[in-house]
């Protein structure tokens, strides 16, 4: 029973969102399900929320490793609620200006909008940005020409680095415009990196990222069926109690 | 003397400056000539509920006319079955729009719809209104996308008719995927090493289908920790995801018999907040060095960080997503992944349920039927295309490829349908 209704609930769902695609009348009935997905989401945000406390409470009174980094959450999750939820700084809004509260919580120069523009998002743009330093040292062990296949990767990598930028025009932008042989139709400047780069992107790449796309449409369609159809139950859990 | 001169000089420089403002103040204080052909038509597959308008733009709506004559168009509505019923305002498409939709209809209600160009000083020009009016009516099937259609009962048909026949005790012989073989030696190792294994079932919320198929993949990873008693855990960034995990870990530990052995709290939920949720991963990977890391699920920019992270602690890593531009990623930074459909393939194959491996036959007849489709239109349309060399197109009969093609472009990757 406690996996039979959630998977007729899901089944259901799906099948109905599924004619969404065909089925002009089914649209209403699939933006419901989505509200009601949403009305879930927003409900077990408080669950998520809670947990989030037990688990950093539990971190400080156990003194577990980074138990600081546990207490700094708190702290900021506390000061943002009670911000968020007074709406500190904000002014009332001109057709209520009796109302204290009657602003917009986000509103510009309230103490919320405060934080997420100097605090949150300078932070966010931080972790961003060390995804460069990443990129260079995965591309550094990835670009080792350890064998032929990695060599030929390293090759074509340096190829669509140089291509995609000037020192392309510096290296090759010289080569002629003329034809190599008679009337043949190849010129030295199709050899070019930029032109080189071109080609691979859109000879060998598209076509390549084409088949991984075709390849997970037919997998999400055989996963999507697998779930609807009750053959995949493993995300439910058990009907069992532990 | 010299005084009356000049004044006289000034009045008559001054004279055709007034005389020309005072014509463009005549001027913009005139209503703009109505647009013309206006028509509607009612917008094919859907439930009754819309109908497209057109119009050709007002002659004095042109871009380069300063000031602009026509400032915006006003589309008005009334039932024309109804006497009492009048013309009321739906919609002010701006200058230079000639389209409008109108999502606001009943279904076999029949409408007049009028137009009408404003400009300056919100003076209106002629109001235009439809010869007949026009009825929005529901379609049961959405026939523009019949094509689609066959082919979606064509793969999904083929994937039960593949479940059945395992089910039925048919053999079905599924290649090697060498990350999911890894997922055993990943978890023998860390339960060798006295460390966890980290299982990151991507960003996104469970009604995502990669985050469905990362937690089914998560319960073959969960047995498996079960089985060698190596601790898992499971940090989420969506709540609705780290309950699911939650019942998806127990039910593991439940079938492998060590129900003793869950603790919920290894599952737990970090934020929402993409780089809010890396940060916190990342800092645990570095803290606790888990030997063994699985990402599975959408994964975007922080695939890297995580990858990169996990392996310079010395993790093994899987990682397996369909979010194409990720991929490369992780195949960089992991030591296996699970590339698109194989991601989806996994929990089939860990499982080694027959009825599920009937799922990946399913498949594999998709990409069949897909690779017929694609050596057939590629043919097609490279044989008409050099059937068209060298013809002029003007007054030529399309030959029968030329047809094919254009049907091919038009019904079947276009909007036409079956037509």
């Amino acid at each position: 029973m406690k996996r039979t209704i959630p998977l007729l609930i899901s089944a259901i769902t799906g099948f109905v969102l599924i004619g969404t695609a065909f089925i002009p009348l089914f649209v209403d009935w699939g933006n419901i399900a989505m509200s009601w997905f949403n009305l879930l989401a927003a409900f077990a945000f408080i669950l998520g929320g809670g947990n989030l406390l037990k688990m950093q409470l539990q971190k400080i009174s156990a003194q577990q490793p980074g138990w600081g980094y546990a207490a700094v959450t708190l702290i900021a999750f506390f000061i943002t609620l009670f911000v968020g939820l007074a709406k500190v700084g904000v002014h009332p809004n001109v057709k209520f200006p009796e109302f204290a509260w009657s602003g917009d919580y986000l509103q510009e120069d309230g103490v919320f909008w405060w934080l997420f523009e100097y605090i949150f998002t300078p932070l966010s743009a931080t972790m961003f940005a060390l995804l460069a330093f990443y990129i260079s040292s995965a591309a550094f062990r990835a670009f080792r020409a350890k064998n032929t296949e990695a060599t030929i990767l390293l090759i074509i990598a340096v190829i669509i680095l140089l291509g995609r930028t000037y020192a392309s025009v510096w290296l090759t932008g010289w080569f002629p415009d003329e034809f190599i042989i008679g009337e043949s139709g190849i010129k030295y400047s199709d050899f070019n990196l930029q032109n080189l780069s071109e080609i691979i992107m859109e000879d060998f790449t598209t076509p390549g990222m084409r088949a991984i796309k075709i390849g997970i449409a037919l997998g999400v369609a055989s996963t999507s069926l697998k779930v609807l159809l009750g053959v995949d139950r493993s995300y439910l859990g058990s009907d069992q109690e532990a | 003397m010299q005084y009356r001169i000049f004044k006289l000089a000034l009045i008559l420089l001054l004279l055709p400056l007034v005389s020309v403002s005072g014509l463009s103040v005549i001027r913009a204080a005139e209503p703009p000539a109505p647009p013309a052909d206006f028509r509607a038509e009612d917008v094919p597959g859907d439930a009754g509920t819309a109908i497209d308008l057109f119009w050709t733009l007002s002659p004095d709506d042109q871009p380069d006319l300063k000031p602009r004559k026509v400032l915006r168009y006003v589309i008005s509505r009334k039932e024309a079955d109804n006497e009492e019923s009048k013309f009321e305002n739906i919609g002010e498409p701006t200058y230079r729009v000639n389209t409008f939709r109108d999502s606001n209809c009943e279904a076999g209600t029949p409408y007049l719809y009028q137009i009408e160009a404003v400009g300056q000083e919100s003076l209106t020009s002629k109001p235009v209104v439809l010869n007949e009016p026009v009825i929005a009516s529901l379609q049961w099937f959405n026939l523009q996308r019949s094509w689609f259609a066959v082919f979606v009962v064509l793969i999904c048909g083929s994937v039960i008719v593949f479940i059945r026949l395992a089910r039925s005790g048919k053999k079905l012989k599924v290649r090697k995927i060498a990350g999911l073989e890894a997922i055993n030696d990943a978890v023998g190792r860390a339960t060798e090493m006295g460390r966890s294994c980290l299982f990151v079932p991507g960003i996104q919320d469970i009604n995502d289908i990669q985050t469905v198929a990362g937690i089914t993949i998560l319960a073959q990873v969960a047995e498996t920790t079960a089985d060698y008693r190596a601790q898992l855990e499971v940090p989420t960034s969506r709540s609705l995801v780290m309950t699911t995990a939650r019942d998806t870990v127990e039910a593991a530990y439940l079938s492998a018999g060590r129900p003793d052995e869950y603790n919920e709290d290894d599952i737990y939920y970090i934020t929402d907040e993409q780089f809010g949720y890396v940060a916190s991963v990342t800092g645990k990977m570095v803290r606790d060095k888990p030997a063994a890391c699985f990402y599975m699920g959408a994964f975007y920019a922080e695939s890297l960080i995580l990858a990169e992270t996990g392996n310079s602690v010395g993790a093994i890593q899987v990682a397996g997503t369909a979010m194409p531009t990720q991929l490369p990623f992780f195949v960089a930074a992991c030591d296996f992944t699970l590339i698109g459909e194989e991601f989806f393939a996994a929990s089939a194959y860990l499982s080694g349920e027959p009825q599920q491996l009937g799922s990946l036959k399913g498949q594999d007849f998709g990409k069949l039927i897909g690779g017929l489709l694609l050596i057939a239109g590629c043919l097609i349309m490279t044989l008409s295309s050099i059937q068209s060399r060298g013809v002029a197109p003007d007054n030529q009969e399309p030959t029968y490829l030329q047809s094919a093609s254009n049907y091919i472009i038009e019904n079947i990757l276009g909007k036409g349908g079956f037509k």
